[in-house]
């Protein structure tokens, strides 16, 4: 930051450059636009592509709600959802992001103890909801009321599957990313990388709020 | 063992396509034996495949759009021919070849032509423009150029081992499920465009983070050249639209696949759904496309017209204005659905509104060349051309946008001249103007100046004469994808088509001799300063071909144009500014990452087609297994000694002290 930067950002407060956009060049600007710190853009990138991805979801939220009614004479959600499970997976999702979050500030003081431990909490408690997802899938299936049934189930099981691959994906790198540390150390590419994994986990907790709210709490309301 | 492939999947019997890819495999193998041959092959690994380079990989995936339109152009030509030919006659397409190449036409075209070509060019500029070093992740680049060539590669492996998708450019449901296409055409295409659709979103990523985040000192928001802008605006709706695609294309796969039942007729499917989905990607994706273009005209106008560009601040509103548009017309590609007079009525007049922030870049641009004293080089040639064509375009869309009007012609020729009237005369001419205008930056020398008009007259000529009969003939009921007809007033019409097509084609034949001619007088027409246009965005500060560091040090912006002010400066001055202390760079070490997960992905991508599952699971653990290894480097970067920089910017600061002396002398 140049010793100027205080006058331009009172004269120019967005850095949208206002002070001198015409075609007077020459004039004294110090209003900066440089490059940001490795750890700012990283993180900025990933928030670009967790917003894709929150993108993704809306298109299998609005498939959802087009579909919901559509149960072709099958079961509907009010027939098979069974609340207190979920009530227990959203618990586990929900403990799994404070666990996380611990492991991200175990990490910044390079504590193994509080990074390890958060961690393998993290992965017991999003593997404890993905098998309590994997009971009721196959318990839905064997009531004849699989994927292929109807285009609400079909509806139903992508949408919340393709959250349930998204948290099998992020315990893969959850262990990915304990190796690493526990190979190289906390070194600042792979404090980076945490960074970006804890945003993830978070983001899997937003579209489940989501999901536990449209899918669930509507649907037995319905 | 191999799933559903036998030696029944290569058509034998059909002896078009097999003749064609024996071709087109001869030349494959005869360059590759050459290049060995010759010993490029190390190069070629070192310096290109495995290069994380934003300029090389620019160059690559513009490299992968022309050949690509050569396939596509084939296609074309095969089209026009038919129905040429087919005037109460079966033509030399049977249907169901015919079906698939007009298919496979759309599909190359804007998946893997249009878009590398409009991402090739900026990834080679946009880091340039913006006075930085490399994209925000270089190696992610890399990633997404690959990923992009594997899906291309998927659709022509389609030519020879089984069939392509007879479903149109977009497969509509219920024609696209497993009912009515049990072959694997549909899932070639689906796979294909799912594995590049993720290339492109990484991509979209990639250049949003970069034009955000990494800007050189003093590059605020408002002094960045249009095409910064415009590729800002392009790759937001990439971020925005393409998971909408992933997300479509993976219900038609489940419903292909698994037996879901999003788009069937049975157990409570919605076939409209599918159309809304796919649009409301596709409209978003035809900004994705004309935006970049939009860009380089902008940048092409301003130089060769020797002003600024005309109502910076309201281009850059109309960019903006367009990326949000773009998300609220899409109903427009299906008013025949039946949505009612109301909703037609808003989507209609949403579709109009776009036409205003688009003319008020027309008039930018006109406005611009007023009172410039015009070169009329090659690249400001396909601009004008640009500008005429597009209105044309425009005008037609305007029409198309009218409800009741669009009843009449939905689904004719008339829509089919709409479309290519747009993507042609703006897409590809926007591309064509920033190939010839950014070549002498990537590789050093001018390309062949009168072999270029002779190209760009070619095609505007063909482009009229191909596609104007097309209007005429949808006024007249033709309907598009027919594979023959008997109505004797449409014959002269497709006649005179044909002859546009093979107008074309010489256009594409003097682009080739224009490569040729300029490669092998490369050095009569050598660019020794950098700056061959006089043009006034920083991508012209740096020497060409630019060196892999991009800058010695961050340029300092003071003010828009950021290199018209330093080199007016200079002039002013008579002299450059001081010569700055170097110090040793790092850029981002070579990755093969890019090319072994693609390696990876294309067998998972023709695994899954033939559903040969143990190779779906061997290449999903060889992709997670090459991104583990890539995460475990310990060296990530390369330094570049001070001394190297020294020496290739004392080089460039030469030549500009001598470009500077000769225009002194001279005035």
């Amino acid at each position: 930051m140049s010793t100027f930067a205080g006058d331009a950002e009172r004269d120019d407060p967005n850095r949208m450059g206002h002070r001198d956009a015409g075609w007077s060049s020459g004039a004294a600007i110090h209003a900066e636009g440089g490059t940001e710190a490795k750890l700012i853009v990283v993180g900025f990138g990933f928030w670009v592509f967790l917003l894709s991805d929150i993108v993704m979801f809306s298109a299998f939220f609005a498939t959802y709600a087009v579909l919901v009614g559509e149960t072709a004479g099958g079961p509907s959600g009010r027939d098979l959802f069974d609340l207190n499970n979920t009530a227990v997976q959203t618990a586990c999702l929900l403990l799994s992001s404070f666990t996380c979050g611990l492991a991200s500030i175990g990490a910044r003081r390079r504590s193994g103890v509080w990074f390890y431990g958060a961690m393998a909490a993290t992965f017991v408690l999003g593997g404890a909801f993905l098998l309590l997802e994997a009971r009721e899938f196959a318990g839905m299936v064997a009531r004849d009321a699989g994927p292929t049934r109807s285009a609400f189930l079909s509806a139903f099981f992508t949408l919340v599957g393709c959250h349930g691959l998204h948290v099998t994906a992020g315990l893969l790198w959850l262990l990915t990313m304990m190796a690493q540390v526990f190979a190289k150390g906390y070194r600042d590419d792979i404090l980076r990388r945490i960074l970006c994994f804890s945003l993830f986990w978070h983001t899997l907790d937003i579209i489940w709020v989501a999901l536990f709210s449209v899918v669930y709490l509507m649907g037995v309301a319905a | 063992m191999l799933g559903k492939l036998s030696w029944e999947a290569i058509p034998f019997d059909q002896p078009i396509p097999l003749f064609a890819a024996a071709i087109v495999g001869a030349v494959i193998l005869a360059v590759l034996i050459w290049v060995a041959l010759k010993g490029w092959i190390p190069y070629l690994w070192r310096e290109w495949i495995t290069s994380v380079d934003h300029k090389r990989i620019g160059i690559m995936y513009t490299l992968l759009a022309m050949v690509m339109l050569l396939r596509g152009f084939t296609d074309a030509i095969m089209m026009r021919s038919q129905q040429a030919l087919a005037y109460r006659s079966g033509g030399y397409l049977p249907p169901e070849h015919y079906d698939q190449i007009f298919s496979a036409h759309g599909t190359l075209m804007i998946f893997f032509v249009a878009m590398p070509f409009m991402i090739g060019l900026m990834n080679f500029v946009m880091p340039l423009q913006l006075g930085i070093r490399d994209v925000a992740f270089p190696t992610l680049n890399s990633v997404s150029l690959w990923l992009t060539a594997t899906g291309a590669l998927l659709v022509n492996i389609s030519l020879v081992v089984g069939e392509f998708a007879r479903t149109g450019w977009l497969p509509y449901p219920p024609l696209s499920e497993l009912t009515y296409s049990p072959g694997v055409g549909v899932d070639y295409y689906l796979w294909a465009l799912q594995i590049s659709g993720v290339g492109t979103l990484l991509t979209g990523v990639n250049f949003v983070t970069t034009v955000l985040k990494l800007h050189a000192p003093g590059m605020t928001y408002m002094r960045m050249p249009m095409f910064c802008w415009t590729t800002l605006a392009s790759n937001l709706l990439i971020v925005a639209a393409f998971p909408i695609l992933t997300a479509t294309l993976a219900m038609l796969l489940l419903d292909r696949y698994l037996g879901f039942h999003f788009f069937t007729n049975a157990a409570g499917g919605n076939v409209m759904m599918f159309m809304n989905l796919i649009w409301a990607w596709g409209h978003p994706e035809v900004y994705i496309l004309i935006l970049p273009a939009f860009g380089i005209f902008s940048e092409v106008i301003s130089t060769f017209s020797g002003k600024p560009l005309f109502g910076y601040r309201s281009m850059v509103m109309a960019t903006m204005a367009i990326c949000m548009l773009a998300f609220t017309v899409w109903l427009h590609h299906f008013f025949t659905m039946g949505a009612g007079p109301d909703v037609n009525a808003i989507f209609g007049i949403a579709s109009m509104v776009i036409a205003v922030p688009t003319g008020v870049k027309v008039f930018n641009w006109l406005f611009t060349m007023y009172g410039g004293r015009v070169v009329y080089a090659t690249p400001i040639l396909w601009s004008l051309g640009f500008m005429v064509t597009f209105v044309i375009g425009g005008m037609t869309g305007v029409l198309l946008a009218v409800p009741p009007a669009d009843f009449v012609l939905h689904n004719s020729l008339f829509l089919v001249a709409h479309f290519h009237n747009v993507i042609i005369g703006g897409v590809l001419f926007g591309g064509f103007a920033g190939y010839s205008y950014w070549f002498p930056k990537a590789f050093g020398f001018r390309l062949h100046e009168g072999l270029g008009k002779a190209a760009f007259w070619c095609w505007v000529i063909g482009f009229y004469l191909a596609f104007m009969p097309l209007y005429a003939l949808g006024l007249m009921g033709m309907t598009r994808r027919m594979q023959h007809y008997d109505v004797p007033a449409w014959h002269p019409w497709l006649l005179v088509a044909g002859v546009g097509a093979l107008v074309i084609l010489a256009g594409i034949v003097l682009q080739i001799a224009q490569l040729a001619v300029s490669i092998r007088r490369r050095e009569a027409l050598r660019d020794v300063i950098g700056d061959p246009w006089n043009g006034r965005s920083l991508e012209w500060a740096t020497p060409s071909p630019p060196p892999a560091f991009n800058f010695p040090i961050l340029p300092r912006v003071e003010g828009a144009e950021a290199y018209w002010g330093i080199k007016q400066r200079a002039i002013a001055q008579a002299r450059l500014g001081e010569e700055p202390s170097y110090a040793p760079i790092e850029i981002p070490r070579n990755s093969a990452t890019g090319f072994i997960c693609a390696f990876f992905a294309t067998f998972m991508g023709f695994a899954l087609i033939w559903h040969i599952w143990w190779l779906v699971a061997l290449a999903a653990v060889g992709a997670y297994a090459t991104f583990v290894v890539f995460a475990w480097r310990d060296r990530v970067d390369e330094i570049i000694p001070a001394e190297t920089v020294a020496r290739i910017d004392r080089a460039n600061r030469d030549a500009r002290l001598r470009a500077l002396a000769g225009a002194q002398a001279a005035s």
